[in-house]
């Protein structure tokens, strides 16, 4: 199946995207962020139908979209407590106008479609490079701000007492999340992004007792998600979505079986 | 034991707009002191630790460290490990090493970790999950993580609190033992007078944001009932 361009490009373009999802999703499911990032997923729905009501590209749509949104949340809730209904609040507002786009930009149901569901086979090479470069930043900052974001997701009474700025560092990982999630949906779709941002993490919480081995498990769990999807949904013709989140899905139940199996 | 102070609060004020919660506290605390902090819920002992930590700034007087720089080790007194939680608790103790940014350890944070786990008795269930320990397996990982950055000065805020008479015994018995064999000064806040009594030296007493000190013998019932 390499000898097509298109399916060389899906296979970079989704390998970049898993391991970005999967890294950044053990800090999303510490962070107890799983609402928040299926909120900018649908976020993301609204944004790639402005890029397009606006002329820009779905993507940028996106990244203009859940950035704006994650720092407006980020703003208006530093307590975990008040931060749903903020998180509601905002994906309302950005929903309505998701729909208020795509009616104006006159694009057919096909395309909506497509975002909401992703259409990874059908990525150019001037894309993958955009999300590569993304992915690249994203893990980068990661790596920047590693130690104290592993502690203030862990362990968020811990890092009170230590010197960490943590209202600047949670601003800073909700743009990192943002940008995953718009990265994400390129594959997904912007539905089902949250898949890929949060089972794998999930699935990884059961298996590891460290962040590090946490780290490694999400991303296993996430590139073997992407990579099988793909080929069945090379071989079947099926949507490469429904055989990823069938995948995640299946890594979730399993580490959930080796969890309950006496694991101490 | 030696008698120079490690810490040195002068006339410290800490007004908030409804209410003044320290009035003109003085309080020294010598190297290698234990030192029982108590008072009733409300009488502003959170408050005096976060001035101490650096976390609220004072409205008036000084609090000065000698040295000017000292490292702090704080057990908070609440915290929300469900059973679920993923991490063990080695990797747990290990999350305040922040003086780095690399994301793996140098070998000499590696053997610091496992120096702490042994002081505090942690090694043979260091890869079980913090989720799953008991309440006196959970404070000796608190108290590990607080250790692991070799503090000058320990704060435990209430770490007895939610833990049966036996286990209370035991982490009270190894943070005397760490003061004891290592000089480590110790702020042990508690409602537990009987525990404070049993392994401290010395008590600071906060009543009506005025603070009392002495030898933990004068720690007497007539005293309590006076201002209790």
């Amino acid at each position: 199946m390499f000898v097509f361009e298109f399916m060389r490009n899906a296979f970079l373009a989704s390998t970049f995207i898993a391991i970005t999802c999967g890294l950044v999703g053990v800090f999303v499911v510490g962070r107890n962020l799983s609402f928040l990032s299926h909120t900018l997923s649908e976020i993301g729905f609204a944004g790639a139908a402005f890029g397009v009501f606006a002329g820009l590209s779905p993507l940028n749509g996106m990244l203009l979209f859940t950035g704006a949104s994650s720092l407006i949340v980020g703003g208006l809730s530093s307590q975990r407590s008040r931060r749903e209904a903020s998180i509601s609040a905002v994906s309302s507002l950005f929903i309505g106008l998701g729909i208020l786009f795509l009616s104006l930009s006159n694009k057919n149901a096909s395309y909506a479609t497509n975002i909401l569901f992703g259409s990874i086979v059908g990525i150019s090479v001037a894309e993958v490079k955009q999300l590569v470069l993304l992915s690249v930043v994203v893990i980068a900052a990661l790596l920047v701000v590693y130690r104290q974001l592993v502690l203030d997701s862990f362990d968020a009474t811990g890092a009170v007492s230590q010197s960490i700025h943590r209202k600047s560092l949670s601003m800073f990982f909700l743009i990192l999340l943002a940008l995953s999630v718009s990265i994400g949906a390129q594959i997904v779709g912007s539905l089902l992004v949250f898949i890929l941002l949060t089972l794998p993490a999930a699935s990884a919480q059961y298996i590891g007792r460290s962040v590090p081995q946490m780290l490694v498990a999400a991303l296993s769990f996430s590139l073997l998600g992407v990579w099988f999807g793909l080929y069945l949904g090379y071989v079947t013709n099926w949507p490469v979505t429904f055989f990823i989140a069938t995948i995640e899905v299946i890594f979730y139940l399993a580490a959930l079986v080796y969890d309950r199996r006496g694991t101490k | 034991m030696t008698t120079e102070p490690i810490l040195d609060i002068q006339k410290l004020v800490v007004r908030f707009p409804d209410k003044t919660v320290l009035k003109d506290i003085d309080w020294t605390i010598q190297k290698g002191d234990m030192v029982s902090l108590i008072g009733v819920n409300g009488a502003g002992k959170t408050t005096l630790i976060r001035a101490i930590l650096r976390q609220l700034r004072p409205t008036s007087g000084q609090i000065v460290t000698h040295p000017k720089q000292i490292e702090y080790g704080y057990v908070p007194q609440f915290r929300n490990v469900d059973p679920d939680y993923p991490l063990s608790i080695k990797s747990f103790v290990g999350l305040t090493r922040l003086k780095h940014r690399l994301p793996f350890y140098l070998p000499k944070e590696h053997q610091a970790l496992v120096r702490v786990l042994k002081r505090t008795n942690l090694v043979q269930i260091q890869n079980s999950r913090l989720g799953k320990a008991s309440g006196g397996e959970k404070q000796r990982a608190y108290l590990a993580q607080a250790l692991i950055n070799e503090p000058d000065l320990l704060i435990l805020d209430e770490s007895t609190a939610s833990l049966d008479v036996q286990a209370k015994n035991e982490l009270m018995q190894l943070v005397r033992h760490l003061n004891e064999t290592e000089a480590l000064t110790v702020i042990f806040i508690t409602h537990d007078f009987e525990l404070a009594k049993q392994y401290t030296k010395k008590f600071a007493f906060l009543h009506d944001g005025a603070l009392d000190t002495g030898a933990i013998e004068d720690l007497t019932d007539d005293f309590l009932m006076k201002h209790v």
